[in-house]
């Protein structure tokens, strides 16, 4: 919004509606997490962690909902691969791929730089 | 809600689109204009571009060519076609037949979860104060010869703690507030209440807080200091300075009962320092002089807070405030709230709750379907375990909708839920209040009309008078101490 400006906390909501319907209309939604609030919920969704129900914090938390994940879903890429006991579909980083997370220093904002890598 | 609408494109005749005023109130701060949507209660601020606009408009419809036409001097082309378009999309504007907006008649979920609940101790009292809506002319149940009991067992006061634990379904808080009759004629029941609410609660997993309201004549240091120990929020229902507290909140007898709650009270406050102590008074045509009754229980008692409300009771009655009155004790409000506002453009405290509480809701753009939260996340329990819609119709068989032990008639609640919904109320569908008030109290309703989901019409110009100053404090603050507002967010 650039000429109007919310005040309170519900202007604010609205604000926030407004710039998804309009990515909506741009056909510009990126990729939301489980996290996302309610209203920007009906934009393409992909499950990015295992569904293991005995292993709450990855698509469900022990209450079959998303509110206790123990942990942001952007960092189960790592946490997965690097100190989880559960084996994460990630490339072999040991011998095969060593720099396939060069780039990406920081999984919440930079794991769009994370590359395909092909056997 | 529908997708934005593009602005600055025209129909497919090529015709320019016609643009009108929609549904909103507008008020001024510090010369800054402010849209309070109705009914969404979102506020925007406008710039000096969507100000004229809506000044243009305040004339009539027009199309959007000749509004571009009658600013382009003024505005260049595009910031006044973006200035549309965005308060196109918030409904400021838009084509003379757009829909009304109206809240939508959503009935809540049937599982609804409980908050508050409002324990009735007791529905005997220790005073006899005239205007009572428990004791006095206007009162529903017949509390003193009536079939319930006087005190409520410690059995039904336990009964009522997992009633609360088990409604309140996922919430991980729950509020029990004690209420009368004077609360403290049956403080046994009420010690043990608390310490097994804390028990059943935290093996619950929860986290329960409690509060009081009492007249304070009873009053001792060993209750002061329990309820200081014991974390217990208190309210004293007190009226002001003698003269006015001793002119109706009188003791069976007739005696005034200033010089009693006097000294227990400023050991209360003395004691209690961890929840800040609230007066509660009311208000009547017998005592109007709001400023002397607020410096006097600030200044010389010490309360933290202090909250005023309206006499609830029938117009003929010679303590009811008149039509004039209503206009005397508005000014008085607002005298109050500028200084509230003085003070929290200082970042200071200041005690009138009756402004605290229209800004957090306005801040938080609360656009309510029902007047308040009663017979859904607050209910009222008699002394026998009734649950009723709140404290004030505890034990009236017409407002009970279960009871602690057997649980909420799901079928009675569900007709009142409809019956009291924003949509039935159509007196409310062209008041830009609404989103606030939403009608206001059930009590008052069947007092004034006899009918608890009757809008209370005689506060329709008060209340958006009230509001009105109150989107005005906000918008000072708004522009002048933006970060005073943050302590609302929550």
């Amino acid at each position: 919004m650039k000429r109007l400006k919310p005040i309170n906390q519900k202007a604010g909501r609205i604000e926030a509606y407004l710039e998804h319907e309009a990515a909506k209309a741009r056909g510009d939604l990126d990729v939301v997490g489980l996290r996302t609030p309610p209203h920007e919920q009906d934009g393409p969704h992909y499950p990015l962690g295992c569904s293991l129900q005995f292993s709450p914090g990855w698509e469900v938390d022990n209450r079959g909902g998303t509110a206790g994940l123990c942990q942001p879903v952007e960092r189960d890429i790592f946490d997965c691969h690097i100190s989880c006991f559960w084996p994460a579909h990630v490339p072999d980083q040991l011998n095969h791929a060593p720099d396939w997370t060069g780039k990406c220093a920081s999984a919440q904002k930079d794991w769009r730089k994370l590359d395909l890598i092909f056997p | 809600m529908t997708p934005p609408v593009v602005a600055g494109s025209s129909d497919t005749t090529g015709a320019s689109k016609v643009l009108g005023l929609r549904d909103f109130h507008p008020f001024e701060a510090f010369g800054a204009r402010f849209l309070y949507m109705v009914p969404s209660a979102g506020i925007f601020r406008m710039d000096d571009c969507g100000s004229a606009i809506l000044d243009a408009l305040e004339g009539g419809p027009r199309t959007e060519d000749d509004l571009v036409a009658e600013l382009n001097d003024r505005f260049d082309i595009d910031r006044i076609l973006e200035t549309v378009e965005e308060l196109t999309e918030i409904r400021a504007v838009g084509g003379p037949d757009a829909p009304k907006d109206e809240a939508p008649n959503d009935l809540p979920p049937a599982d609804f979860p409980l908050n508050t609940m409002v324990l009735n101790v007791t529905n005997k009292c220790n005073l006899a104060c005239t205007y009572c809506y428990e004791y006095g002319e206007d009162k529903i149940v017949d509390t003193q010869y009536g079939s319930q009991p006087k005190f409520m067992s410690e059995d039904t006061a336990e009964e009522s703690v997992e009633f609360l634990l088990r409604q309140s379904g996922s919430q991980p808080k729950a509020h029990l507030t004690f209420f009368g009759g004077e609360t403290l004629l049956n403080f046994p029941v009420l010690q043990k209440t608390v310490a097994y609410a804390r028990r059943r609660a935290a093996e619950e997993s929860k986290t329960i807080s409690f509060s009081l309201t009492t007249n304070a004549t009873l009053l001792k240091p060993e209750i002061i200091q329990w309820l200081a120990d014991n974390d217990v929020g208190v309210t004293v229902s007190i009226d002001g300075p003698k003269p006015v507290q001793d002119g109706l909140r009188v003791f069976h007898n007739g005696r005034g009962t200033y010089d009693v709650v006097l000294p227990k009270i400023k050991e209360l406050i003395a004691t209690h320092r961890s929840r800040p102590i609230g007066a509660r008074v009311t208000l009547t045509q017998k005592h109007l002089n709001v400023l002397e009754i607020y410096r006097h229980l600030t200044d010389e008692l010490g309360f933290r807070e202090v909250g005023l409300a309206p006499v609830t009771t029938q117009e003929h009655r010679d303590y009811a405030i008149t039509p004039d009155s209503k206009d005397s004790m508005l000014e008085q409000f607002e005298e109050l709230a500028a200084e509230w506002l003085e003070h929290a453009l200082r970042d200071e405290h200041h005690g009138f709750t009756n402004v605290t509480d229209t800004i957090e809701e306005i801040h938080k753009g609360v656009s309510k379907a029902y007047g308040c939260g009663a017979g859904l996340g607050l209910l009222g329990v008699a002394t026998d375990g009734d649950v009723s819609l709140c404290h004030r119709f505890a034990g009236s068989p017409e407002h009970t909708i279960g009871s602690v032990a057997d649980g909420v008639d799901r079928e009675k609640q569900e007709k009142f839920l409809v019956d009291h919904h924003i949509a039935e109320k159509t007196d409310c569908h062209t008041c830009w209040a609404r989103p606030i008030c939403s009608g206001g109290c059930y009590h008052e309703a069947h007092v004034q009309y006899g009918d608890s989901s009757h809008a209370n019409l005689h506060y329709c110009t008060w209340v958006r008078s009230w509001t009105h100053t109150c989107l005005e404090i906000y918008g000072a603050l708004a522009e002048k101490n933006p970060k005073f507002l943050e302590r609302f967010d929550a």
